[in-house]
């Protein structure tokens, strides 16, 4: 097949879906007013579909610190983390989030994607057995592939599973990495962190998990699923984003194991890259201050959260298995989940549309997030509009 | 040891719980263009294949599956080596 001619095919097949105003796939926002409230296609909305669980990207703090950074070091570092963009705040930053997990070690990547990439990649290689939750990210699914190493996929949140196919492998577990998420971006659940460090404990296996949704979002001091579970100790990785919780770009890899620090120098996703920005690194360091110090935050962030998830389960939506910031309406059709976000839209509401294969089960989602930044007043909106849109049906 | 024939039929079972019974499976059958299975739906039936034949079939090994014959030599394969 001549290289240009997959597009033709793929621009038909999603021509209605592509046809849609705005762009579902590429939603513009024109004006951003606040963490919660922006201008699209020339109507102020709220946003509920953001991934800024604790609604620091208009932070006096936070801002202040990019604004500063950007005075004294400039827009860009131009340069790898291996050349001339290692800075003291990429330093710093490293042993902040080293100093959150109670860890020796951490290296901080350009994006959250970067971070999953480098450090499955950098970790494993030929010979080495990688074992991934069925429910994985993109960035973990792409890290796994880059590593050279057999990719062998568990059942989901399902430590029988896991336990099942590590021993399939024999001794050759002990030079296995099994890979889970705190929050699974789709459908909001939560992994039973305890079961898969039993189960990596009894197989030799060492255990990695990516708290991109979770860190801020759960535990006492925000470290994430780590902290509730109580594990910390027993996981062996812990990678996760800026560009969630902490409203910037970049990501990490935090861990006990010395040898964390040599990935640096095999890790291709952390070398052929430029490091991440002044500004960004600066923001990203005084909203961890924020979010080790942000129980208030995580208190309104449920409450909302566990709002939202009852008033939804009431009015019949088929959600995911648990309350939290990202709830998920699993819809039959596309078709459907295509005029409800549109309805939506239309009533000043704005939420992700997700479609197979990027969401599981074969089910279209419309999924919501919500931050710590959305008040009550806010919250009866998203609340009545979702009442409304079923009184319509 | 499961000969040919029964992992043959076992993956043509399971592809026509997927596909429908009006679909008709043959070795040479494309799995993904013909049966419009999505990557994840392919992984999935994988998985199910992999409980059936109590084998862990590495997900890098499916990059060059495309027919069903495909899919019958590499879990034949699989069974083998272990």
């Amino acid at each position: 097949m001549p290289l240009l001619d997959k597009f033709s095919s793929f621009l038909e097949e999603r021509k209605q879906l592509l046809s849609v105003k705005p762009d579902i796939f590429g939603t513009k926002i024109e004006k951003m007013y606040s963490a919660t409230e922006a201008s699209i296609d020339g109507h102020k909305v709220l946003l509920a579909g953001t991934n800024n669980y604790l609604g620091l990207t208009f932070n006096k703090e936070c801002l202040d610190a990019a604004h500063k950074a950007i005075d004294e070091e400039g827009t860009g570092t131009t340069g790898s983390r291996m050349a001339n963009g290692n800075y003291s705040s990429h330093r710093e930053l490293e042993k902040d989030l080293a100093d959150l997990y109670h860890c020796n070690h951490c290296i901080v990547f350009s994006t959250g994607y970067q971070a999953n990439l480098g450090t499955i990649s950098g970790l494993a290689g030929t010979g080495d057995v990688l074992l991934i939750d069925a429910h994985c990210h993109a960035s973990i699914y792409d890290g796994c592939k880059l590593s050279g190493a057999e990719i062998i996929r568990f059942r989901h949140n399902d430590p029988d599973d896991l336990s099942k196919r590590l021993n399939r492998l024999g001794d050759r577990a002990k030079s296995s990495l099994v890979i889970v998420e705190g929050i699974y971006s789709m459908l909001g659940d939560t992994a039973p962190l305890k079961e898969f460090v039993e189960c990596k404990k009894q197989h030799n296996s060492y255990l990695m998990i990516d708290e991109a949704h979770s860190l801020g979002v759960l535990g006492d001091t925000g470290q994430g699923l780590v902290e509730v579970a109580d594990v910390g100790k027993d996981v062996d990785f812990i990678t996760g984003t800026f560009s969630k919780s902490l409203g910037s770009i970049g990501g990490y890899c935090a861990s006990n194991h010395s040898q964390l620090d040599a990935i640096r120098y095999m890790s291709r996703p952390y070398i052929f890259t430029a490091s991440p920005s002044p500004s960004n690194i600066a923001s990203a360091r005084a909203a961890l201050v924020l979010l080790k110090e942000g129980k208030h935050l995580r208190e309104n962030l449920w409450k909302q959260s566990n709002r939202l998830y009852a008033h939804l389960q009431n009015l019949g939506f088929k959600l995911g298995p648990e309350p939290g910031p990202v709830i998920a309406a699993q819809l039959e059709t596309p078709e459907e989940a295509l005029h409800i976000w549109t309805t939506l839209l239309k009533k000043g509401l704005y939420v992700n549309l997700i479609f197979p294969p990027a969401s599981p089960q074969n089910m279209p989602l419309l999924r919501i997030s919500i931050s710590a930044a959305h008040d009550d007043k806010q919250m009866d909106f998203i609340c009545n509009v979702f009442t409304e849109l079923m009184n319509e049906k | 040891m499961r000969d040919r024939e029964e992992v043959t039929n076992k993956v043509s079972q399971f592809l026509e719980q997927i596909a429908g019974p009006d679909i008709q499976i043959t070795p040479e059958t494309n799995i993904a263009e013909e049966l419009a299975l999505d990557s994840v739906k392919v992984l999935d039936l994988l998985m199910e294949l992999e409980d059936e034949f109590d084998v862990s079939v590495p997900l890098n090994l499916m990059a060059d599956v495309q027919t069903v014959n495909d899919l019958v030599n590499l879990i034949e394969k699989t069974i083998t080596d272990n």
